[in-house]
């Protein structure tokens, strides 16, 4: 059992987005969301989870998307949360998918 | 001037938001969400391409209305959003917006708080992949994205089938609707459905639709488990034939019908009762939504009724608040949405026993499947904690053991499961089992934000 994490994107796109590029860094590496996107969904678009389980580093990805369950929240790498399904994404956002206890 | 403050902008809230103003009068209209709509009716993000008139279908008109009344009143009333109401005490709201806390007092309260889906845990249901019902319909008209390629829709609701339409209508695959609930069942329901034909009509014809297009449509199944490493690749179930069925997939939408989100009517003073056809704590009100002095309940937030019974409820509710106030007459308009509100919410009382929750399922789930998906307890952790000497038989001391419910969503996913857990293991009624009691922050916040108050 591997529990990395799938680096396939999970949400797909049904419809387009028009808005200007947002450009973001997860775990130091560039990417690139659209305005008006939710961090969960810009994330999910291009991975397959978006935290790991402070309980076992199993991989996570939301679950209720509408504020509830408090499974998307996502660290920043200066240290605070954001909860992904409701925060939308911001130029220059820095995320990390570690907790900052765990990183190396 | 009195302040009059509604919490939560779907169609109770909005509603309601325009009966007071009708009135004469500048509510304070509070909510965490950025579109107004509510989940069902929600607007789209900005700057997505989504025909949300097309999507919603019959009930395009509904939405449009109810978007565009709002729309003539938004700059009117004091509308406040992204904005979390945290605590509520001695009639002080707590509130917390980027960061920074604020108090508000009240006269009137209406609080339209709207549901999530209940969800039963399945074997699997932790996998990256798995969503609420809900959860599937926001990512499609929040965010324009499908939760997967290939998705499963599994539980038991009349929503299973309108999610999976949208999904089919918008070019997702789907590769099975799966209920819980036997079609005998859903038969014997019928008598009590009769007095909304239109929207049963509604729901046989996504379920004709989806059957149509060959997609398999299954009742009385058992979910056996989403199956995947470290990310959804397939649904087992069993199904009414007892035969196990796979179903490839890379995303399963798992909802039985809603819970609504009562942590501030708790927190307000509302008294909940253990209703036996839901299985549910509900806020206790009367026919109008009063829940306590200058306290109102409306929506799916005070009893489950659908958008429909949400919009008259919160019409209702404002009317009473502002007859309580004494700034208007109780009139004829007050009773017939309180004939309405009743009337609608009837009709969910049979919808629950058509689309019921799996009571007989969830005690027999194994020790090893996950519970609290927050705190990472098993079924078994509950069961071996009980089964101590001495061990716990009410659910909050069950909580205090554990750790079930005690984690970020404060038992809003794993509660009627945990329920159901501990009543099935001591050989108890549902209400027996006692209720998860809510604290303040009825959402994770800053510690800093609540010292800048206290």
């Amino acid at each position: 059992m591997t529990r990395s994490g799938s680096a396939e994107a999970q949400f797909i796109r049904a419809v387009p987005r028009r808005g200007a590029s947002v450009p973001l860094t997860l775990d130091g590496q560039a990417i690139m969301a659209t305005e008006g996107e939710s961090v969960l969904a810009a994330l999910l678009s291009q991975r397959g989870f978006l935290r790991r389980l402070e309980f076992g580093g199993e991989p996570r990805a939301g679950f209720c998307l509408m504020g509830a369950c408090q499974d998307c929240w996502v660290w920043t790498e200066t240290g605070g949360r954001l909860r992904a399904c409701t925060t939308p994404v911001a130029a220059g956002m820095a995320l990390s998918t570690a907790t900052p206890a765990l990183r190396p | 001037m009195a302040d009059i403050v509604i919490i939560g902008d779907g169609p109770a809230g909005m509603n309601a938001a325009a009966v007071v103003h009708a009135h004469g009068h500048r509510p304070i209209l509070i909510t965490e969400s950025r579109q107004a709509g509510g989940q069902g009716y929600r607007r789209p993000s900005p700057g997505l391409e989504l025909d949300m008139p097309s999507l919603m279908g019959s009930e395009a008109g509904k939405y449009l209305a109810l978007h565009a009344r709002f729309e003539a009143i938004r700059s009117a009333i004091d509308y406040r959003q992204n904005t979390l109401v945290w605590n509520i005490e001695n009639r002080t709201l707590h509130l917390l917006r980027d960061g920074v806390a604020s108090t508000q007092s009240f006269d009137a309260l209406i609080l339209a708080t709207g549901a999530m889906d209940r969800i039963a845990p399945v074997p699997g249901w932790t996998l990256p992949g798995v969503f609420t019902l809900g959860g599937a319909q926001v990512a499609l008209k929040d965010q324009g994205c499908f939760i997967g390629r290939r998705v499963a829709f599994v539980g038991s609701s009349p929503l299973l089938a309108l999610a999976a339409q949208q999904y089919r209508k918008l070019g997702a695959d789907v590769v099975v609707i799966a209920d819980t609930t036997p079609l005998l069942d859903k038969v014997a329901a019928l008598p009590s459905l009769a007095n909304s034909p239109r929207t049963l009509l509604r729901g046989l014809a996504y379920l004709g639709g989806a059957w149509r297009a060959g997609v398999p449509v299954l009742n009385g199944v058992t979910a056996l488990a989403i199956e995947g490493d470290d990310h959804v690749i397939a649904i087992t179930l069993k199904d009414s034939g007892n035969r196990d069925r796979r179903f490839a997939c890379d995303a399963v939408a798992l909802g039985y019908g809603l819970k609504p989100e009562t942590q501030l009517a708790e927190l307000a003073g509302a008294t909940l009762v253990y209703d036996e056809t839901f299985r549910l704590w509900l806020p206790r009100t009367d026919a109008y939504g009063r829940a306590g002095p200058g306290l109102y309940l409306a929506g799916d937030g005070a009893a489950i009724g659908g958008a429909d019974a949400a919009e008259a409820s919160g019409a209702l509710a404002a009317h009473a608040a502002l007859a309580d106030l004494g700034f208007a007459e109780p009139g004829a308009t007050m009773l017939g949405l309180r004939r309405r509100v009743g009337r609608l919410r009837a009709f969910q009382q049979g919808l629950a026993r058509a689309f019921a929750w799996p009571v007989a399922q969830i005690g027999a789930l194994a020790d090893s499947v996950t519970l609290c998906r927050c705190e990472n307890v098993s079924v078994g952790d509950v069961r071996r904690a009980m089964d101590q000497e001495l061990g716990p038989v009410e659910i909050n001391r069950v909580k205090a053991m554990t750790r079930c419910g005690m984690g970020r969503c404060q038992g809003r996913v794993c509660g009627p499961s945990l329920q159901e857990i501990v009543a099935g293991h001591a050989g108890i009624a549902g209400a027996a089992a006692g209720r998860l009691r809510v604290q303040a922050p009825v959402k994770p916040i800053a510690l800093a934000a609540a010292d800048a108050i206290s």
